[in-house]
């Protein structure tokens, strides 16, 4: 993984985390932004992918379990989906702080997916 | 009010199950790579995790169809167990942190999990108390609107 596009992702998806949970509790429905906001981390999602497949075969493989990383990111990508899909079916205030809760749940597994790629401690 | 008759998830109760769902996927996950990849190594400990994940997939099916009286009941008893479950482990792996060398969802109260697996249980109570099913609350309209 590349530090410094992780340090981004993460600071995007506690971005748009915090604002649909706070727009949520506020009372916002669902709009153009708050999706938005969750379409750009599901972007940046697929384009951590396409960079995990590409990195090994540039040099920098990952020194944990590649399985274990995997696993995160693949559950990570399917996170906004989800809950983008569940706002569109329904469009309450709820559905905002849902995909704020997906967002920042993507934050943290983004951050472990680095730890796992870079760091061993076990 | 809403029109819907039927009782049904509403408010924050969604975002609860998401919370649960999201638990449930993480500790899947973890549980799976750790059986696949070093069972051998604590074999106690991640069964332990397998058990956990299996415990929150049934409290999050539990909690979505919790309007009928019989999966409220299982809804209790899973949310029950989980919340022994962080407790007990949470403790052990404190005083006996042998016993419990490779983490699990329950060690040292869910921190690896910032704590989310401590809080959980007593939502999900709170939730649970308040949303009997056949019992219409007045409340929970507020809560929904």
């Amino acid at each position: 993984m590349i530090l410094w596009f992780t340090l981004a992702q993460v600071v995007l998806a506690v971005v748009a985390g915090l604002f649909c949970v706070i727009a949520g509790l506020a009372g916002r429905r669902p709009s153009d932004v708050s999706v938005g906001s969750l379409a750009l981390v599901e972007l940046l999602l697929i384009v951590q992918i396409v960079a995990a497949v590409i990195a090994p075969f540039a040099g920098n493989p990952p020194s944990g379990s590649a399985l274990e990383f995997w696993v995160y990111l693949v559950s990570a990508a399917l996170l906004p989906v989800a809950a983008v899909a569940w706002a569109l079916l329904e469009r309450s205030r709820w559905s905002t702080v849902i995909m704020g809760v997906a967002a920042l749940s993507v934050a943290v597994m983004v951050w472990r997916m680095q730890v796992i790629w870079t760091v061993q401690v076990a | 009010m809403s029109a819907s008759s039927r009782p049904r998830m509403s408010g924050i109760g969604r975002v609860l199950v998401i919370v649960y769902a999201v638990m449930a996927l993480a500790a899947t996950g973890r549980s799976f790579v750790q059986i696949v990849e070093r069972f051998d190594e604590a074999p106690l400990a991640y069964a332990l995790s397998a058990l956990a994940a299996l415990v929150y997939i049934l409290a999050t099916l539990a909690l979505v169809f919790a309007g009928s009286a019989r999966w409220y009941v299982v809804a209790w008893v899973a949310i029950v167990f989980e919340l022994v479950g962080v407790l007990v482990i949470g403790t052990l792996s404190l005083v006996l942190p042998a016993l419990f060398a490779h983490p699990t969802v329950w060690s040292g109260f869910g921190y690896g999990y910032l704590f989310i697996p401590l809080v959980l249980p007593f939502l999900g109570l709170w939730w649970l108390i308040t949303h009997r099913p056949g019992v219409r609350l007045e409340r929970a309209a507020e809560v929904a609107a």
